[in-house]
């Protein structure tokens, strides 16, 4: 299988005043095509610098970060914004979708900035993505006019329309209530099965039995690296739940 | 590509505070309209006044006797006895420059005709003065040359005195009215040329022969001034010192010497009194400009409001790969968007408001395309300019810290 991610002695350490704060203290994994790995840990165990760093938002101060095979430590404030447009997905917590618009100006967002695709090309793949994720109904509504769920799905559309070769979530589920939660952790698992490689970063312990490999990171360093061969269905779960908590 | 995916983005952007952009643009929409406006009159009272000044002959050189810079008791120019008609006969002998010329003697007494009297000027002028003046003969007709060498007792009447002497409607020409004791023969009535820029009324005057002015009511020898018209109005300043050097030779006057005669040409005037409405305009649209500014500082001020306000956005678009040039391109392109619209809105209103000054106060206006081209480029300007820093400040965020912005 292909290497998408492959991090070596991944240090980041930030200057606060005096101080110096090591986030990361040394993290090594590589994640192959088509894995969906749960990276887990409580705040402050410095998952979402290395959240930020996978995401080309952050440069490591040290350690070797290769994205499909290429060299993102040393790249400018520019490339990393190419990069994070061609080749990754972002969904985030609170959605982050553009206040007054449209389910497909929302997903079309990252295209924009891709000048490579025509504006056809651009509806053409929102449409197909929103499709993708069950809102092919619903692509002319407004973000303020759907519920959190399906702001969600949205979002998940966004970051797939780039045909990115990794998705990151950021606590995707974190605001959802538990029946929606399960919804969108059952997308993520068929898009999984569809081949895409995912990255999903919690602090809800649950969530790794879903998942075919869980990360925990613990002060900076990872603590455990499981495969997991036993994955449990999100569906089977959704129907498990009870009736009356309606999304 | 991107830039057109930018506009969108920020026309959109602006679709969605539409009251906001609006009571943004005012500002500049009022400043330009202002500007517009104030640069409409101050042109058109420049430009009525430069109408009336060519009305009364634009190229015009006055030559009067004595000195402007002698010391001492200075008499009044009509009292002083230094221009001859021998030197208006060498001017129009040897002066190039001059097109038309003549020379003036005036007596002013009581004009007369049966119970009727009126006091007023007998100005003593050539043939020529009516091509200087741009006046013409409306009824009858103008003395000859030859009426001027027999200083004969003919005259040519404006149409206030025509008023005074004739109430009951009379035709007045061939009526023998008098000046002073002096009867004169009416032969024609110059044309009505009402009021001029500075309050005088041109039609209460009477044309008559020099010659007669100077033989039979002043019986003097000398002129009261010479007035000339330069062939060319460009070329009035190389006229006046030919002028000048062939009078200096004519008084045989050393090089040390004053000039013994003043010339002035109404150019002088002219510039004189544009360059006061120059200055008016200026001031005026400085007043204006300074609106416009403060328009433009209420850009900025929305634009450093937006940019917070959407820092969460601006840290979406950023992970999305948006680089800091996009992000800074969205909002330079919104504030000029803002700026240019609101110009063009400006130039409109400035137009509708001058038009309306012309119908209602009924002053001269006149819309430059210069005052439209530069408001709208000092639009542009102010976009860019006080749009820049607000958005770089916004390409300036940094996506880790803006995404979570609460």
């Amino acid at each position: 299988m292909k290497e998408i991610i492959k991090i070596v002695d991944l240090k980041r350490y930030f200057k606060v005043g005096e101080e110096t704060v090591k986030a990361l203290r040394g993290v090594s994994f590589t994640i192959h095509e088509g894995e969906f790995v749960t990276i887990m840990g409580t705040s402050g165990s410095g998952k979402s610098t290395l959240l930020n760093t996978l995401g080309c938002l952050d440069t490591p101060t040290s350690g070797e970060y290769l994205l499909d095979g290429i060299s993102v430590q040393k790249m400018g404030k520019n490339e990393r914004a190419k990069i994070r447009n061609r080749k990754i997905g972002f969904i985030f917590q609170n959605y982050n979708l553009l206040p007054k618009t449209t389910a497909m100006e929302n997903v079309e967002l990252p295209l924009i900035y891709n000048p490579t695709v025509s504006a056809k090309e651009r509806a053409e793949r929102a449409e197909r993505c929103l499709r993708d994720v069950g809102l092919g109904e619903r692509l002319y509504h407004k973000s303020n006019q759907m519920s959190g769920g399906q702001q969600q799905r949205v979002a998940i559309a966004r970051a797939l329309v780039n045909n990115p070769v990794i998705i990151l979530a950021d606590e995707a589920t974190g605001n959802l209530d538990t029946r929606t939660s399960f919804s969108i952790l059952t997308l993520f698992q068929r898009l999984h099965r569809e081949g895409k490689t995912i990255i999903f970063v919690t602090h809800n312990p649950d969530l790794a039995l879903y998942s075919s490999r869980n990360i925990m990171l613990r002060d900076g360093r990872i603590t455990s690296d499981e495969y997991n061969h036993n994955i449990q269905s999100a569906e089977e779960a959704l129907r498990a739940l009870p009736k009356d908590m309606d999304e | 590509m991107i830039a057109a995916n930018l506009l969108k983005v920020a026309l959109k952007a602006m679709n969605n505070n539409k009251m906001r952009c609006f009571l943004t643009m005012l500002g500049v929409i009022i400043g330009v309209g202002a500007v517009i406006a104030m640069l409409a009159i101050g042109q058109g009272s420049k430009n009525s006044i430069k109408a009336q000044i060519s009305e009364m002959g634009s190229n015009m050189i006055m030559i009067f006797p004595g000195s402007e810079n002698r010391g001492g008791v200075r008499q009044s120019a009509s009292d002083m006895q230094t221009l001859k008609p021998a030197d208006y006969e060498a001017l129009s002998r040897e002066a190039q420059g001059i097109l038309y010329m003549t020379p003036t003697v005036n007596g002013s007494g009581q004009w007369i005709y049966g119970n009727n009297n009126y006091p007023s000027q007998a100005q003593g002028v050539n043939t020529q003065y009516l091509d200087i003046r741009q006046r013409t003969v409306s009824e009858g007709e103008m003395f000859t040359e030859e009426d001027v060498r027999n200083a004969a007792k003919v005259c040519v009447l404006g149409k206030t005195l025509v008023e005074n002497l004739f109430p009951d409607g009379t035709d007045p020409i061939g009526k023998v009215v008098r000046f002073g004791k002096i009867p004169m023969t009416v032969i024609g009535v110059l044309d009505e040329k009402g009021y001029n820029t500075m309050g005088q009324d041109q039609d209460d005057l009477a044309l008559v022969p020099y010659t007669t002015v100077m033989k039979r009511v002043l019986a003097s020898d000398y002129l009261q001034g010479i007035q000339a018209s330069a062939v060319d109005e460009n070329r009035t300043q190389e006229t006046i010192s030919e002028i000048t050097d062939i009078l200096r030779d004519q008084h045989r006057l050393r090089e040390d010497q004053d000039s013994d005669f003043t010339i002035r040409s109404m150019q002088e005037l002219a510039e004189m009194i544009s360059s006061t409405s120059s200055m008016m305009t200026v001031l005026l649209a400085a007043v204006a400009g300074i609106s416009l500014l403060v328009g433009g500082i209420g850009i900025m001020n929305i634009m450093i409001v937006s940019v917070t306000e959407r820092t969460r956005e601006i840290g979406l678009r950023m992970s999305i790969g948006a680089t800091g040039r996009d992000i800074m391109m969205q909002f330079l392109i919104e504030a000029v968007i803002l700026s240019v619209t609101g110009g063009i809105l400006g130039i409109l209103i400035g137009a509708l408001a001058t038009w309306m000054i012309s119908i209602f106060a009924n002053w001269p206006v006149a819309i430059s395309t210069t005052s439209v081209v530069l408001s709208f480029a000092v639009c542009t300007i102010i976009g860019i300019v006080f749009g820049f820093y607000p958005a770089a400040k916004a390409s300036r965020l940094d996506p880790i810290e803006a995404i979570r912005y609460e």
